[in-house]
């Protein structure tokens, strides 16, 4: 069974053990597939669908679709790329993502998903516009649900690895939104040291007392897009 | 050969737009030497003495003196440039957009900025309303939701860089979209 | 408000938990316990059930705020829940919702004061054949007038329960009595498989004769297809299931029949009870199947009585026991529950959301066992396959769509109803049989199919051109179209799930795109928008509701392109036409108490 395989990504071979993803066979070789509710040690969502590659005639999720002998995926090309530029822009547009006021600003993923897809037109998308209460009760972390993207990695990361289920989903449809367990965040077991206060790709998931604390040119994003720590590997 | 006519115009922002116009330094010379700068607050002049190639917008829309602004420079550019985060989806008044709950968000917002804000020292106890005043907007309003806009900058402001590059591709004839190594929002 | 007069002592909410075993994956039954009793979910209700069933709080809200049965306020001890179809509309809601609202003294989305009755829309609630309906607590009104709704609300007023307010003579009468006093079959058609002379437990006497491979071959061969609209192959996805490793494999019955326009399962749960229930001992038998579920949807809940007989009847007569039963779980009113792995997810207790596929249900589904998901309908086939056998089945309908097909015929024609057809005919003939000749518009399939105009109505109904779950609403020369594409989208916004992003956010703005449309604002150019972004939410979203969702736009384009084009206008001046200067500084001149120097006509002249 642990046989490894090879596919194709763009043309490239790469190789896979039985029951990786497209996505964790193309990190490991050095091939970056745009992602933004996968994230690292935890378990896949396959919501934001930004990793959506074309294998085997079909459009799949790559964080969430197996792996399989021969299969060819195409991955970096204009057409995927376009159609994840919608995916990123709906995420800007359902939120509030003012770049400029938000402290997240240069760290934030769904900003650096925006500049890696280059969302640089003028938008045909109308703006939601959400006007969702700020929780800011505890002492340590703030929460502004106006700027979650629905990646859920919180709640995961909550869930699994801090063992707390402090957050959760609830509502549906273009009401669905991460909440949490209690009347506010104060009353919940939450810890600014938990893993669920780090994983947040967004201004969502606020840690007090640190915002704009690092230099513009010294933030994640300022040197390189993102994914490029994975695209060295190749080099 | 008649030189390539430039509008700029500061709707609702901070003007840092245009102070990274500024940021061109040395290059503004080189700029300024291959187009014609017409209604700008770089020549002062108030009004379109004739249509214009380029038009560069800095700030959305908070008021209706912005709209009518926005309008005259759709009528009178060929290109129209939305320059910097305001123009482009509302950037810094925008946030006014997001704390509507109320029921009369507008007067809120107004009573909250003149009247009842913590940190207010206003002596005349009133919201501003002089008659030269234009009329304020439900909301802010980026400069696409009101006019065709043909070319974004992005930034905050945007870099002396960005805005030297991007016009001198549009007045070459060569302009593909940005460099996303240096593409910023803020 | 953290507690409302009716609320249940705690001790209640454990009973509750507990007569379910504390089972976390009956989470959906014990909310609608508590919501039956208490008219909504407390804050304190959902602490208790999660200290009982070992969950967050959290995780109980995700459940209790998914369902649109269930609520997160108080609401009245009857729900009166008007459905909110677009055929619904078109014979007349407005008005019958007017009589509520007049009579109940609320409006629409309010309970009055004494906590009697609610007054709500919901989405289709399968009675388009006897538009207009509404759910009354757990009871069906159909043939609504005015009149009828004013008398309704008199009587719940004066406080008569829904049964003694619709049904006469109630206590002599049997659950299917009472059933059939609420909603009529309305059979117009009766075919040779489904709705004709059909043998009790002919097919499971003949499934008992033969070996499990040899019931699969048999409905492999018959070409049976599933008939909840997308047709993947009933014996193979048995197969599948039987040769999955596993020795617990689950039949369920998907009867979350939601798709606007579709009631052709109401009428086999109705008079066809006892095939279903054959049909799925007959799956049982042939994948080794170990539990069963049928998956009833909220809105249906009026036929729970009669199914329980139905159920018991069955085990009496040993179609069930032997190491299979069938349990029925009640769905809460979600569309995306008629998704196989929505379903199952809402049998477990979870919000319902689909899985992740692979691992496909058939490999992994009800609690990871090996599940089969069939349609009502299909079931019914099985049982009728295996009596008469496969070939003669075979012999029926076409290459692709062998067999008979129930159609639910309703709109703008003269006998709504349903139809059992041989596949193949084209929707001419079906007009015809339903007196809907003069339609100018049919949808086949519901809104997630196809619309079909004028001269597509020699296109044959079946896999190898309009494939349909049974939905077919017929629209007259006077309906809107781009009114009903409106409403199509607002059904999907509604009930998405929220779990991808395209769907959730990309249906929003495909909806705000057509009002576009509707308001006279669009140019050339919003309808390339319109193909592009649904080509976006179709290639990316992570279910059949997303893959879908952007059919009635894209469908009515192609087919009636002229509807339009004639609202979409050349702009030339560079201006946006959905920006509106008059009500954007109609605050602003409120506040400063003057008019616009630039914008007001009057001050400029």
């Amino acid at each position: 069974m642990t046989d490894a395989f090879t596919f194709r990504i763009d043309g490239v071979d790469v190789l896979a053990r039985p029951g990786q993803t497209i996505m964790e066979a193309a990190d490991a070789a050095g091939i970056y597939i745009p992602r933004l509710c996968d994230h690292e040690g935890l378990r896949h969502q396959g919501g934001c669908r930004v990793c959506t590659v074309r294998a085997g005639g079909r459009s799949v999720a790559a964080c969430t679709q197996p792996a399989e002998p021969g299969l060819d995926v195409e991955n970096d090309t204009p057409a995927r790329n376009r159609i994840r530029r919608d995916l990123v822009e709906m995420l800007f547009h359902e939120g509030n993502h003012l770049c400029p006021i938000c402290e997240k600003s240069g760290n934030c993923e769904l900003q650096a998903m925006a500049y890696r897809l280059e969302m640089t037109q003028p938008t045909r998308f109308p703006w939601l516009e959400p006007c969702r209460a700020l929780d800011a009760s505890h002492p340590d972390i703030a929460l502004d649900t106006n700027r979650c993207i629905s990646c859920g990695r919180c709640i995961r990361a909550s869930q699994d690895i801090d063992g707390k289920g402090v957050f959760g989903y609830v509502g549906r449809g273009i009401h669905r939104r991460v909440a949490v367990n209690g009347p506010d965040l104060a009353h919940t077991g939450a810890a600014v040291t938990d893993a669920a206060m780090a994983v947040c790709p967004v201004g969502c998931i606020i840690r007090k007392g640190e915002g704009f604390s690092t230099p513009i040119g010294e933030r994640a994003f300022d040197h390189g897009l993102i994914g490029h720590e994975i695209e060295e590997k190749r080099k | 050969m008649t030189r390539p006519r430039v509008a700029t115009v500061s709707l609702a922002g901070c003007f840092g737009c245009h102070m990274a116009f500024l940021d061109m330094d040395e290059r503004l010379v080189t700029l300024m030497a291959r187009v014609e700068f017409d209604r700008s607050p770089l020549t002062d002049l108030k009004t379109f003495t004739r249509r214009c190639d380029i038009g560069i917008i800095e700030g959305g829309c908070c008021n209706e003196e912005n709209v009518h602004t926005l309008i005259e420079f759709r009528r009178n550019c060929d290109v129209l440039i939305a320059l910097g985060q305001c123009a482009i989806m509302g950037g810094l008044p925008a946030m006014r957009n997001a704390i509507m709950h109320a029921d009369d968000p507008l007067r809120e917002c107004l009573e909250e900025a003149y009247l009842t804000g913590p940190y207010l020292r206003n002596l005349t106890r009133h919201v501003p309303n002089d008659p030269a005043l234009p009329l304020i907007l439900d909301k802010v309003y980026p400069c696409s939701d009101i006019v065709d806009i043909d070319i974004q900058i992005p930034g905050c402001a945007p870099s002396g860089d960005i805005i030297f590059d991007t016009l001198t591709a549009l007045l070459d004839g060569t302009f593909h979209g940005f460099d996303r190594a240096r593409l910023r929002f803020d | 408000m953290t507690t409302a007069p009716g609320d249940l002592p705690e001790d209640a909410i454990r009973a509750i938990c507990a007569g379910f075993g504390n089972d976390r994956h009956r989470m959906l039954d014990i909310l609608l316990g508590v919501q039956a009793r208490q008219c909504w979910i407390s804050p304190a209700a959902m602490e208790t059930i999660a200290a009982a069933t070992g969950l967050t709080r959290i995780a109980v809200e995700g459940v209790a705020s998914f369902y649109s049965f269930l609520s997160l306020s108080p609401k009245g001890r009857v729900p009166i829940r008007l459905c909110d179809d677009i055929v619904d509309r078109f014979a007349g809601l407005d008005a019958v919702a007017a009589a509520f609202e007049a009579e109940l003294g609320i409006r629409v989305g309010q309970t009055t004061p004494d906590g009697a009755v609610s007054l709500e829309l919901t989405p289709c609630i399968g009675m388009c054949d006897q538009a207009p309906a509404a759910m009354v607590g757990d009871l069906v009104a159909t043939r609504l007038t005015p009149d009828r709704a004013r008398a309704l609300a008199r009587a719940l007023r004066q406080g008569l329960s829904p049964t003694e307010a619709l049904v006469a003579d109630h206590d002599r009468l049997s659950p299917l009595a009472r059933a059939k006093a609420q909603v009529e079959d309305n059979i117009r058609q009766a075919g040779e498989v489904l709705l004709g002379a059909v043998p009790l437990d002919a097919g499971i006497a003949a499934a008992r004769a033969m070996t499990p491979a040899a019931i699969i071959d048999a409905v492999e061969t018959s070409g049976l297809r599933g008939c909840g609209g997308a047709g993947f192959t009933t014996g193979r996805k048995w197969r599948l299931a039987a040769s999955a490793p596993d020795d617990h494999r689950v039949v369920i019955c998907n009867a979350d029949e939601g798709e606007p326009g579709t009631f052709k399962d109401r009428v086999l749960l109705t008079d066809r009870a006892d095939l279903v229930i054959e049909g799925m001992a007959i799956c049982a038998r042939a994948i080794g199947g170990r539990e069963g579920i049928l998956y009833l949807r909220g809105e249906y809940v009026y036929l729970r009585d009669h199914l329980q007989d139905a159920l018991a009847v069955a085990r009496a007569r040993g179609v069930l026991g032997d190491g299979f039963d069938i349990r029925i779980q009640l769905g809460a009113g979600a569309y995306v529950c008629g998704e196989e792995g929505a379903l199952i997810s809402s049998c477990e207790g979870l919000p319902g959301e689909p899985k992740t596929r692979p691992p496909f249900p058939v490999t992994r589904g009800y609690l990871g066992h090996p599940t089969v998901v069939n349609n009502v309908e299909t079931f019914a086939h099985v049982a009728r396959i295996l009596d008469r056998g496969p070939d003669w089945f075979r012999a029926m309908g076409t290459d692709k769509s062998r067999g008979t097909k129930l159609f639910s015929v309703s709109g703008d024609c003269a006998r709504p109803g349903v139809y059992e057809l041989p596949w193949g005919l084209t929707l001419r003939e079906l007009l015809a049989l339903a007196g809907g000749e003069d339609a100018a518009a049919v949808q086949v399939g519901g809104p997630s199919g196809t619309m079909v105009g004028r001269d597509g109505f020699d296109r044959r109904l079946g896999y190898e051109d309009l494939a349909t779950g049974g939905a077919v609403i017929v629209f007259s020369p006077r309906r809107n179209i781009l009114e009903i594409v409106d409403y199509y989208l607002s059904f999907f916004v509604h009930e998405s799930c929220g779990y991808c992003t395209p769907c959730r956010v990309g249906n929003v703005f495909l909806k705000k795109a057509v009002e576009k449309f509707r308001k006279g604002q669009a140019d050339e150019a919003d309808i390339a928008y319109l193909k592009e972004l649904s080509a976006t939410i179709i290639e990316t979203s992570r279910c059949g509701l997303g893959m879908t969702s952007p059919n009635p736009v894209l469908t009515s384009l192609e087919n009636l392109p002229l509807v339009w084009a004639a609202v979409t206008r050349p702009r030339k001046d560079g201006l946006k036409a959905t920006f509106d200067i008059q009500a954007a500084i109609e605050g602003g001149r409120r506040i400063a108490r003057r008019r616009s120097y630039i914008f007001d006509r009057d001050f400029s002249e």
